[in-house]
């Protein structure tokens, strides 16, 4: 695509191989940082323990499927309160606009997971294959019995992560301990074979084959960063201003009166090493995931034919409008601060508090009264009027908790459980709910038959161990019309 | 029209040949895999098509070789629901009435079985809270005409009241008084139910329907009106009526009397539902201890 020349009329076109040559630099080096730390992240997190107590699992990180638990280290979720999940995502995207309208498309090209699995696949693919003219030749090469070697070799470790990747996702849904020796041993759950199965496939298949095809035509990402882009936004900026006109030949360019020439020299470094297969200096699009080697690359090459570097480097598009003129640039710092930019953090950062300060002040003991619909009243033989209602009682602690259930508003009022009798019932009623559950109690309450045809009254609960605790809910008592 | 393709200059592509309102399209070639994609789809779904249910014909539709059918998936999930609760339904088939209300467990089971099937046979009668109307009781209170223990209940059930065709069903005969009484003793009678019952206060009427009670009620009803369990005369001094307590609703009873009748389930039902039946109405509200005799509890004072 980078030649003037008609192209074929077919509607369908295979994907060009990319072959990324390798390349050290300040750049290639935060993306290592940045990969070995999610993918520990990623692997190691399942393994983390946390003490719970008895009654509660002691994986630091663990999504309970079955028992509608979340567990993130000290913090526990239940379905009720996903709206914390809902914030964590709402905050994810409120990060990524702050990280892309400072920084570009930081995300793309060092921490996006098709990035760093296609990063270490590609690690892997020159470890084996060797750098990128070894892989060119050995692409080109006929089936002999060392190309197989090392393709099958090369598979075999890919294999070998992609399985790796998938189990750990596993593991976030189950004890990851326990779940690796069942896994291993043939008796875990269909389930889990199913979801490693699928995940090893799409590991192996994008990050060994399909590796750019995702961010160029599959991925959404990419084409809405128009939007989130503006002028002064840093990313990867060829600066053509400098290096046009191109011209091959250090030696005529260092001999010559270098400001008529350019001061790219067209050494294809910045394309050898694109993980995509780009060319930059065709300017930002959607296949630049501006992950920075070719800065690294055309430094070095800078260097070498003594040119002062950052001919690619992270710019504005305002300065470069300035540096085209010769004009001084203004301040990254300004660039970074700006009311855009402010705002997506204090946005950002005041649904963290705001979670952060729910999460803080949650109650850990909660009561609900569903009154009977079907029948409101029970006449008795007394001519006391009885009322059955349905109590929650949650116990949000991961100990069993001893309870007292009360009655307010009722003059006269007595409540029983429905497996106990009305003999002897008095004002309370007593129950242990088990720890990190819902507590279901059918209640009667009976009072004299005199009064109004609905009166408000009100359903207690409280702890009755040494932490305390209490809660409060309405609820109406109905009687027939006398 | 297509004959105006030309190369984009900055791309190096070739354009569609269609120009609207200036705009153009740059023929970029797609990637070929998208359409190994499509071709991918497209066996998957002809499996599909041969593997499942698909072609619809004009009384059917062609079954498909593994011969998948919703109606078969929910029996196959009735069936394992069946084994599932097999265990259970044996569980209560053993134990006794009184194990069962011995046994938290077991009672819970058997009540939400009950639950279910009082939906099922019960309700068109009964009420869909067990409520009741006149004419039919209600389950939830702790009135009852025949006991409301386990025991008494699950006999109720089994051999229904008033069943013509069965012999242990249950039976009370109260005489038509109409035509053994005037109307005015009637309606005496009647001053004398509401007072008891608490309706009205004493007066003269009352108190010859007083003698009148004595001489014509007692015997079934008890000397003070409490009812007898083992006649299945109610107790007429508390609030609840199976068939109203007001004075028009007390007269028609008196002078026609009430044969209400219910289905004797025992043939109807099996053994276990009829368990499950018995712990459900025990569990509403108004169920009593065993041994409970023939005479109401004490009135509680309110």
């Amino acid at each position: 695509m980078n030649e003037p020349a008609a192209k074929p009329k077919s509607l369908y076109e295979k994907r060009a191989p990319v072959y990324p040559k390798a390349v050290d630099g300040t750049f290639r080096r935060i993306k290592w940082a940045i990969m070995i730390v999610t993918l520990a992240i990623y692997y190691v997190t399942p393994w983390l323990r946390w003490d719970r107590g008895p009654y509660a699992p002691d994986q630091a990180v663990l999504v309970d499927l079955a028992g509608r638990r979340f567990y993130m280290f000290g913090i526990e979720i239940w379905p009720h309160e996903f709206y914390y999940v809902a914030g964590l995502l709402i905050m994810a995207g409120i990060g990524l606009f702050l990280v892309t309208s400072s920084i570009g498309r930081a995300w793309c090209g060092y921490a996006c997971p098709q990035t760093v699995w296609t990063d270490l696949f590609q690690h892997v693919e020159r470890f084996i294959d060797g750098d990128r003219n070894a892989q060119i030749r050995l692409q080109k090469a006929p089936w002999k019995l060392g190309k197989i070697a090392r393709r099958g070799a090369k598979y075999a470790v890919w294999l070998a992560i992609a399985v790796a990747t998938g189990g750990a996702w596993i593991f976030y849904f189950a004890d990851a301990p326990t779940l690796a020796r069942d896994f291993i041993a043939g008796e875990a759950d269909p389930i889990a074979y199913t979801t490693v199965a699928i995940l090893t496939a799409t590991t192996f298949i994008l990050g060994g084959f399909m590796r750019e095809q995702v961010c160029i035509y599959m991925c959404p990402w990419p084409r809405i960063q128009g939007a989130m882009m503006d002028e002064k936004t840093l990313t990867v900026t060829y600066k053509e201003w400098r290096g046009e006109p191109r011209h091959r030949g250090t030696k005529k360019a260092t001999l010559d009166d270098i400001i008529s020439r350019g001061d790219c020299i067209d050494c294809n470094a910045c394309v050898a090493v694109c993980p995509t297969g780009i060319d930059i200096r065709n300017g930002p699009q959607i296949g630049c995931i501006t992950c920075g080697e070719c800065i690294d690359a055309c430094d070095r090459v800078m260097t070498q034919i003594e040119r002062p570097r950052g001919l690619i480097a992270y710019d504005t598009f305002e300065n470069g409008e300035l540096d085209r003129k010769k004009l001084k640039s203004k301040p990254v710092a300004k660039a970074l601060f700006r009311p855009r930019t402010i705002l997506y953090f204090s946005a950002w950062a005041a649904i963290g508090l705001i979670m952060l300060f729910g999460v803080a002040n949650r109650t850990r003991l909660d009561i609900s009264a569903q009154q009977d619909r079907n029948p409101v009243y029970v006449r008795l033989s007394d001519g006391q009027v009885r009322n059955g209602f349905t109590i929650k009682l949650r116990n949000m602690q991961a100990r069993p908790r001893p309870v007292e259930v009360s009655v307010s508003g009722l003059p006269g009022a007595v409540l029983w459980t429905a497996d106990g009798v009305r003999e002897g019932a008095t004002t309370r009623v007593t129950a242990t709910v088990e720890p990190d559950a819902l507590a279901k109690l059918r209640i009667f309450v009976a009072a004299p038959g005199g009064g109004e045809e609905r009166q408000d009254i009100a359903f207690s609960v409280r702890a009755l161990d040494a932490e305390g605790g209490e809660d409060t809910t309405a609820a109406i008592f109905e009687r027939p019309a006398s | 029209m297509a004959d105006n393709k030309r190369i984009d200059e900055p791309t190096g592509t070739e354009t569609v040949g269609h120009e609207w309102d200036g705009i153009e399209e740059l023929n970029t070639p797609l990637p070929r895999w998208w359409l190994w994609t499509l071709y991918a789809t497209i066996v998957w779904s002809v499996g599909f098509l041969i593997l499942y249910p698909a072609w619809p014909l004009l009384t059917r539709a062609t079954e498909g070789v593994l011969g998948w059918t919703s109606r078969g998936q929910y029996e196959q999930e009735m069936a394992e629901q069946r084994a599932v609760m097999a265990p259970v339904h044996a569980a209560i088939d053993r134990a006794s009435l009184e194990q069962l209300s011995a046994d938290p467990t077991l009672r819970q089971q058997a009540v939400e079985g009950g639950r279910a099937a009082f939906r099922m046979h019960c309700v068109q009668c009964h009420g869909s809270g067990a409520a009741g109307t006149p004419g039919y009781p209600n389950l939830n209170d702790d009135d009852w005409l025949w006991g409301g223990s386990m025991e008494q209940i699950h006999f109720t059930i089994t051999h229904g009241i008033r069943n013509p065709d069965h012999d242990e069903t249950r039976t009370s005969q109260m005489p038509a008084f109409g035509e053994m009484l005037e109307p005015g003793q009637i309606g005496e009678l009647t001053a004398h139910v509401r007072t008891i019952s608490g309706q009205q206060p004493a007066d003269a009427a009352a108190g010859r329907g007083a003698t009148l009670f004595a001489a014509n009620c007692a015997a079934c009803h008890g000397p003070d009106g409490r009812g007898n369990r083992e006649l299945g005369a109610p107790n007429l001094t508390d609030p609840i009526w199976l068939y109203g307590g007001d004075a028009a609703s007390i007269r028609t009873t008196i002078a026609n009397s009430r044969n209400g009748v219910m289905p004797r389930w025992g043939h109807r039902l099996d053994a276990v539902t009829i368990k499950m039946l018995t712990a459900y109405v025990h569990s509403l509200g108004g169920g009593e201890a065993n041994g409970t005799g023939a005479a109401a509890p004490p009135a509680r004072q309110p």
